[in-house]
């Protein structure tokens, strides 16, 4: 396994190499803020009416009752587009997806989740993304798309009739927006769990290098 | 900020107790929007309490404010709500209010006016045999709910707009605001450009059917562009006014415009 902490001779032979430059960093951890506001409010939504089973326990949703939870939501929604849109622009204009999240192969990907169940996966060289880093960030990325456009088509069914028509009809966006919110939760538990395991790419998530 | 006791952790005991009291039809709860349990998860994360209920009460009241405006702006008065065959109908469509059926109203219709007051030439009062006369269309559309939900209905009527042309309303002025009979007192503004819209209508009858007590008899506004809570039944006035005099669901907390 990698080593966990950034030894003085990395540190100081690099002192100006940045990993995540500041616009990443920003917009990424707004994004979760985002996304996190999002999600609980929208379990509180979705308890209004639940499509499966199920509800969410009250303690993790946002907003004490139904008018409370959309409030939430319709505001923090202005923030994950917002944010979202930039990161898009930014990331497509600067080559940044580019260059970090391509190519992505499948024997590249199988290669790098076998080694990455076995612990054999090296974290050397943090400005280069690994096959399954790759996978997982341009997945996410396109689920956040998704969310947002069939969360969107659900707001506005009638005046954006062509986004509802992309998905079929409004019970299938309401759906879609489901699915999509289960595998940012997903992704953001082995996310985390990725993170704390390779402390340093947290610590240059935070100040960048 | 005070300390507070922990019952579980990251949730106050004392809004625990508010919350459950949420549970119920009551007015209080509009208080709670940001507060209670509800920001346990929140508190529950950081460890600290990150919003401060009543600031963030206000701010999330201003961006339902801004998020009127953009639905204003966004509104197309030519679009219409998609129509479905007769096959696509929802059976049985659901009755939903905030109290069950049994406490649904029960009109008269002999006996029941529509009052229309306000910025409007003639303001006599309709009788259901009067409003029977005015020519019906039928419209297939399906209804959304605040909740989530949503049932395709057939709903038969004269188009509101016609209406107001009928009596003379100033249709430059802000709002129709209409008041129900709903046992609480239901009442509702709804947009001018909105009550304009070819589909929107006093509705008389569904499924061909004499509008049934449980989906708002005498009559009720259906429009296809604004979310269910904002298709008022069981309508007693209504009235043309510039004045923004609020709502049953729109004072507690729900978005005003909910367009769809
Ligand atoms: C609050 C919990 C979160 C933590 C601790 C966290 C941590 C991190 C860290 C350390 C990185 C850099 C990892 C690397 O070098 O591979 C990263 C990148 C990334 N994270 Fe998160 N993250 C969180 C939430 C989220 C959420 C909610 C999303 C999206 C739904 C997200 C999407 C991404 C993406 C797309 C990247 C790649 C960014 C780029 O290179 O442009 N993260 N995150």
């Amino acid at each position: 396994m990698s080593s966990l902490t950034v030894t003085d001779e990395q540190a100081s032979a690099t002192p100006a190499k940045v990993i995540q430059p500041a616009w990443v960093r920003i917009m990424h951890w707004i994004n979760a803020l985002a996304m996190i506001l999002m999600i609980l409010s929208g379990w509180q939504i979705y308890n209004a009416s639940p499509l499966f089973g199920f509800s969410f326990p009250r303690e993790y949703t946002l907003g004490g009752w139904l008018g409370g939870g959309l409030l939430w939501h319709f505001a923090a929604m202005w923030l994950l587009m917002i944010n979202g849109l930039a990161y898009l622009i930014t990331g497509f204009a600067t080559g940044r997806f580019r260059k970090k999240l391509l190519p992505i192969t499948p024997s590249g990907v199988l290669h790098d989740v076998r080694a990455a169940l076995t612990f054999k996966l090296g974290h050397d060289d943090l400005t280069v993304y690994n096959y399954v880093q790759r996978v997982l960030y341009a997945g996410i990325i396109v689920v956040g798309v998704l969310i947002v456009l069939s969360g969107l088509s659900m707001w506005k069914p009638v005046q954006l009739y062509y986004l509802v028509m992309l998905f079929g009809d409004y019970p299938t966006a309401r759906y879609v927006h489901f699915f999509c919110m289960a595998a940012i939760c997903a992704f953001l538990v082995i996310h985390v769990l990725l993170a704390l395991l390779v402390p340093k790419s947290l610590r240059a998530m935070i100040i960048g290098r | 900020m005070a300390k507070r006791s922990f019952l579980i952790p990251g949730v106050d005991k004392r809004l625990l107790i508010k919350d459950s009291i949420k549970a119920m039809p009551d007015f209080t709860r509009r208080r709670f929007i940001a507060g209670g349990a509800s920001l346990g998860a929140l508190t529950l994360l950081t460890g600290c309490d990150v919003v401060d209920s009543s600031s963030a009460d206000t701010l999330l009241a201003k961006v339902s404010k801004f998020n009127d405006a953009v639905q204003a702006f966004i509104f197309n008065p030519d679009a219409l709500a998609p129509t479905f065959p007769e096959s696509a109908i929802t059976k049985p469509f659901p009755f939903n209010a905030y109290y069950d059926l049994d406490d649904a109203p029960e009109v008269d219709g002999k006996d029941w006016k529509l009052e229309v007051r306000g910025l409007v030439d003639n303001k006599k009062s309709w009788t259901l045999d009067e409003l029977y006369k005015l020519p019906q269309v039928t419209q297939i559309t399906r209804h959304i709910c605040v909740e989530g939900w949503s049932a395709i209905g057939s709903w038969t009527g004269t188009p509101l707009r016609d209406f107001l042309k009928l009596i003379g309303a100033d249709t430059r002025a802000k709002y129709v605001w209409f008041q129900c009979a709903d046992k609480d007192g239901y009442n509702s503004p709804l947009d001018m450009r909105s009550a304009l819209h070819p589909q929107t209508q006093m509705t008389f009858r569904y499924a061909n059917e004499i509008l049934p007590r449980a989906y708002g008899f005498p009559m009720k506004i259906r429009v296809p562009t604004k979310l269910g809570f904002k298709n008022p039944k069981y309508v007693v006035s209504m009235e043309v006014t510039n004045d923004y005099k609020g709502g049953y669901w729109e004072d507690q907390g729900y978005n005003s415009f909910s367009g769809s």
